[in-house]
């Protein structure tokens, strides 16, 4: 029945050995590192501690909210600054990062049985550019007029002009010039991230054999290369019409009651841009939580991802159809009206395979063996959070049911939960769960289900209610909630219990942060597979593992990444890397 | 296990914070009752799969709990199952598209005895344009705008010398009759939205953008704007006021022409340049300093 | 969006050939261990991992510039736009491109039968050829410039000199690879290596070449009036 594949009747030959880069000093081991490892640690810092910033700056958005005309230093310039910065931060230099460059650069060698990345040299210039990328947007709050406050879609006309913060000012030259540093840095990471999924596989490891987190990732990147190029171009297009005073987005428009030099340009065009990479972009958050999400799932509930390979093709599918969707975010922008049924049309089939991937995550909790770890439940409540947001988007998405709703609190609470909550509360359970393989030690449990009730809970009672405040009417990106007929007394209280929420669960992050650095030193041992999982990842020689990941032989793969509770196996789950057939169903090989 | 208990609760709060919550939409007052029907559908279909997948979940959560000796079932995919429920979620997804997209055709098919009415928006105020006598709105262009001519009527076309313009003052609307909105900015982007109306759309400098609706109660209602427009946003507050036939004709009697406007100062303005300082410039920029004095 | 949205079609159309050789179909956990040789053959392509980084930066910037081109016909479209009469001088400047690939690809030829001597003539060749060209992007800017043809005062202007100059940013990127494969070329390095090097440097040259003839045909309004002749052919 056990029929052992013995490693050496592999034909040898067709995995080359990769020339290692070795560091020579302190510096290039642990700074201007060519090791994926060390540059997802990088990205990862780095995304984190500027996502402290918006952190920060989404507190203070809430003190205005939740209590107007108490503070008196948020003024309305300062609020659009800081809703502007907020959104750009988490949407691209915090989530975008931290899963293609941080999870991207740590799991997919691991998880591929690569001994790094194809081009270590281009990855390190990637983390280097970004971080250059973050520095600059950084630098708009000491320049003069501070950052931009055009919001995080940045329309022209008003994010180059005088009645915006930082239009005539540096503001939106650096915030431009930010986003294209990203774009460039993120484009080596990503050449790098695709290229290992396709030459870096070693032996056996075919693309059905591929772990979801990795199918995600990969999918999420080829996205966002091809979707990241749009915003380069509205950025470059912009920055133009800023500075050399072209008119590629911009009409003829009296400023301040003078007319200005712009001419017969066309805000819409900037809008189709950005929208371009802007639907995307979602998907690019979204893609690589839901592949960790699979994973963590089949993994704490001991059981093989249910339906994997419809897992995959929805992935694909998902990835295929989010780049004919883009105008869904422009149902009222004044394009052509009849575009609305069509846009409307492929936004409704997306929900599809989206809905598949909601029910084989539940169906493989369904006679598990369900481990409630702290990962698990960060998974549970992603799927409660993602099922909520992704339902609201069928109301935004049905063309018609999104004229009242539209730039109301409803979108902003429907996009929090969504690409906000939802995969940030992935990356939590994500970070409980490698953090072993990265650092060797556990996360302290306590604090982390103090964390995860507050967070989970919080972060609902936060959004869920705030979709009602904009089914009444409320406006988002208003700096004051003031003589609005519509609001009642109770919902500007509403809004404040909202603010409380929010500062409630912005501190139980800062228990999280505390929790990371201090399991570093003082967290229990982990040992090399503490939640016995399958993918290779796990089984390193070493943990955390060793510069060039798997030792002196590169593990071969013999069966696919879901082999939990495989009847007739010893153990309740069997690595990818160890040879034998086991199971009464199955085909002999 | 406390989780699987918790997930109950997120449901059953779910729903009673929809069905007993005070905050709901406000009290329609126009023909668009047909999209509140259709986030009602839409409510009932997103709630029912919500509750169902949360609460199957829990289920789950408590039922297959790990407890010693227990190992997980063997199933890698189940084609029937999940081609069932690919079946069930299409057809979901079609029940809520299909009204949908009747409802969006009746929004963009302007019926054809709607009169046109035309809001301009400014950083940061709404002005309103009536085709007058003529039932013909003149051409208007962004270059035309001066300090007698704030909207940018064309000053030589002829339908425009009798439109009324109401600048920076309350709409009136006659109830009962349908409205096209014909919406044009002469700066950033805005977007005419009056949460009563359900009705909204962006204005673009530029080119002039479109909607309708049929008033269907009296009553005074706020303007907002909800396209980010700078940072006056927030105060750009307006009034449409929804008159009788009669109240209506006594309000349009006292307007003024575009004719009667721009009459007295017409020697003044006739060697002005395009490009010069209008009126209604000190004013918004009176407007922004006292924005930035809070 | 029509121009991008065909691209990614084609770009689709690839991955889609791509996966369908990657048994998507198959049930992996039936299958255990190495199967023969099946898996084997399912691992990386045979071409070099450069060669594929290159082949996906180039998708890259093929999806740049067709987004450029989209947004150079919607903008088209609205009712200020005057062309621009382009300067005869980018007809010599395409000839001299056309050189520095047909350089490029000699030196290919040769590395392949190991003749570094014609190596070295064609990668220097290439190099001066493309340098030749900048430059006489540079002089056909400075002839618009002088005929009035500014910057911004009118959008098929803006478009022209953004197109170009993100085009000759890139020949500059491709001067850089240039010439680090010539330094590895007079340093006497490995000859496979050099071989590789070369042969990238062909393949990125090839490109930009192709990408020119594209931006070329609709800065010169061919492209529009294709589109134009076909879209009657339709109705």
């Amino acid at each position: 029945m056990v029929d052992v594949t013995p490693a050496d009747a592999v034909p040898p030959a067709e995995v080359g050995e990769v020339e290692l880069y070795h560091p020579h000093s302190w510096w290039t081991k642990y700074v201007f590192s060519q090791d994926a490892k060390v540059i997802a640690v990088q990205y990862s810092a780095t995304a984190t501690a500027i996502g402290l910033v918006a952190l920060v700056l989404s507190w203070l958005m809430r003190l205005q909210l939740g209590f107007p005309g108490t503070f008196d230093f948020i003024t309305p310039e300062a609020y659009y600054q800081f809703i502007t910065v907020h959104g750009m931060i988490m949407v691209i230099y915090l989530l975008t990062a931290l899963f293609l460059g941080g999870f991207g650069n740590y799991l997919i060698p691991l998880m591929v049985g690569a001994r790094d990345m194809v081009f270590p040299y281009v990855n390190m210039l990637s983390y280097w550019v970004y971080l250059l990328a973050v520095l600059v947007l950084v630098s708009s709050f000491f320049a003069p007029g501070g950052p931009t406050g055009a919001g995080w879609t940045l329309y022209p006309p008003q994010a180059i002009m005088t009645g915006t913060p930082g239009g005539q000012d540096w503001g939106i030259i650096l915030m431009l010039s930010s986003l294209i540093l990203f774009i460039i840095g993120f484009t080596m990471g990503g050449l790098n991230y695709v290229v290992t999924v396709l030459q870096g596989r070693t032996r056996g490891m075919t693309l059905m054999r591929l772990p979801l987190t990795v199918w995600g990732i990969f999918t999420a990147t080829v996205m966002a290369l091809l979707a990241f190029p749009a915003l380069f171009v509205a950025c470059v297009m912009m920055l133009l019409d800023r500075l050399l005073g072209t008119s590629f987005f911009m009409p003829a428009i009296v400023e301040m009651g003078e007319q200005l030099q712009h001419n017969g340009g066309s805000p819409i065009l900037f809008q189709h841009l950005f929208w371009f990479f802007g639907h995307p972009e979602v998907y690019i958050v979204a893609l690589p939580a839901f592949g960790i999400v699979s994973d963590l799932i089949s993994t704490h509930a001991r059981k093989n991802i249910f339906g994997y390979r419809m897992m995959v093709w929805a992935i694909i599918a998902i990835g295929a159809l989010s780049f004919v969707v883009w105008a869904h975010h422009m149902y009222v922008s004044g394009m052509n009206p009849y575009f609305g049924f069509f846009f409307a049309t492929t936004t409704l089939i997306i929900a599809v395979p989206t809905a598949i991937k909601v029910y084989n995550w539940v169906l493989t909790l369904w006679r598990g063996d369900i481990h409630l770890t702290i990962p698990m439940l960060f998974a549970l409540a992603f799927i409660v959070t993602f099922v909520n947001g992704g339902l609201t988007g069928l109301f935004l998405g049905n063309v018609v049911v999104d004229v009242p709703l539209s730039d109301t609190m409803f979108v902003v609470a429907h996009f929090h939960m969504v690409m906000g909550v939802a995969p940030i509360l992935v990356i939590f359970g994500a970070i409980y769960h490698w953090y072993p393989k990265v650092s060797g030690r556990m996360l302290d449990e306590t604090l982390g289900r103090f964390h995860f009730w507050v967070t989970f809970l919080g972060a609902y009672l936060i959004f869920f209610p705030m979709h009602y405040l904009g089914l009444m009417g409320v406006p988002r990106r208003y700096a004051e909630l003031t003589d609005m007929t519509i609001m009642t007394e109770s919902a500007h209280h509403l809004n404040s219990f909202i603010s409380i929420m929010a500062f409630i669960v912005g501190f139980a992050q800062m228990v999280f942060l505390f929790n990371l650095i201090w399991s570093i030193r003082h967290g229990r041992e982990a040992g090399g597979n503490p939640w016995r999982a399958t993918t290779l990842e796990w089984q390193t020689p070493e943990t955390p593992p060793a510069h060039g990941n798997f030792g002196k032989e590169l593990p071969i793969v013999y069966r696919w990444a879901y082999d939990y509770s495989v009847p007739g196996a010893k153990q309740d789950f069997i690595p990818q890397n160890v040879p034998g057939t086991f199971g009464p169903s199955r085909e002999p090989t | 296990m406390a989780i699987a208990l918790v997930l109950v609760l997120v449901v059953v709060g779910s729903v009673l914070f929809h069905f007993l919550s005070p905050w709901w939409w406000t009290p329609i007052a126009s023909n668009w009752d047909y999209i509140d029907n259709t986030i009602i559908i839409t409510f009932w279909i997103t709630g029912v799969v919500f509750s169902a997948v949360v609460l199957f979940m829990a289920y789950c959560v408590f039922r297959f709990r790990h407890r010693e000796g227990n190992r997980a079932a063997y199933e890698p995919e189940n084609r029937r199952l999940e081609s069932w429920l690919t079946v069930v979620t299409a057809v979901g997804v079609t029940a809520l598209l299909v009204p949908g997209l009747f409802v969006w055709s009746r929004f963009v098919n302007v019926p054809s005895e709607a009169a046109d009415i035309e809001v301009v928006g400014q950083q940061w105020q709404w002005s309103f344009r009536l085709p007058g006598k003529d039932g013909k709105l003149g051409t208007s262009d962004t270059r035309d705008v001066t300090s007698d001519n704030p909207l940018g009527v064309a000053p030589k076309d002829p339908n425009g010398q009798d439109d009324v313009l109401v600048e920076a003052a309350d709409l009136h609307l006659p109830v009962g009759k349908p409205v096209k909105v014909l919406l044009r900015s002469i700066d950033v982007l805005h977007d005419f939205y009056i949460p009563e109306f359900r009705a909204k759309m962006d204005m673009i400098p530029g080119s002039v953008t479109y909607f309708w609706f049929t008033p269907t109660r009296t009553g005074t209602f706020q303007v907002l704007c909800a396209e980010l427009c700078g940072q006056g946003h927030p105060l750009m507050h307006g009034v449409v006021v929804v008159d009788t036939e009669q109240d209506y004709q006594a309000w349009l009697g006292q307007q003024q022409t575009f004719a009667q406007l721009s009459a007295p100062q017409q020697t003044g303005s006739a060697d002005r340049r395009p490009g010069e300082t209008t009126a209604s410039g000190p004013d918004i920029a009176a407007k922004l300093e006292t924005v930035e004095a809070r | 969006m029509s121009v991008i949205l065909v691209f990614l079609l084609v770009i689709a159309g690839f991955a889609g050939w791509w996966l369908s050789h990657q048994r998507l179909l198959a049930k992996p956990w039936l299958e255990q261990g190495m199967a023969g040789e099946d898996f084997v053959d399912l691992g990386r392509s045979p071409l070099p991992t450069a060669k594929i980084g290159l082949g996906v930066f180039l998708a890259v910037v093929g999806c740049l510039f067709s987004l450029f081109t989209s947004a150079y016909f919607m903008r088209m479209g609205l009712s200020d736009w005057r062309p621009l009469p382009l300067p005869r001088l980018l007809w010599l400047n395409t000839g001299v491109l056309v050189l520095s690939s047909v350089a490029l690809q000699c030196a290919v030829v040769a590395a392949r039968r190991g003749q570094l001597d014609m190596v070295k003539l064609g990668l220097a060749t290439a190099g001066l050829t493309a340098l030749a060209f900048l430059v006489g992007q540079l002089v056909a800017w400075r002839q618009l410039t002088e005929d009035g043809y500014l910057l911004a005062s009118n959008p098929a202007n803006s478009f022209f000199y953004l197109i170009t100059a993100m085009h000759g940013l890139h020949i500059m990127g491709g001067l850089v690879g240039l010439g680090r494969t010539s330094a590895s070329a007079w340093n006497g390095g490995r000859p496979e290596r050099l071989r590789l090097g070369v042969e990238l440097c062909a393949m990125y040259w090839h490109f930009l070449l192709f990408v020119w003839l594209g931006i070329f045909a609709v800065l010169a309004g061919w492209a529009a009036t294709i589109i134009d002749i076909c879209q009657r052919l339709l109705t």
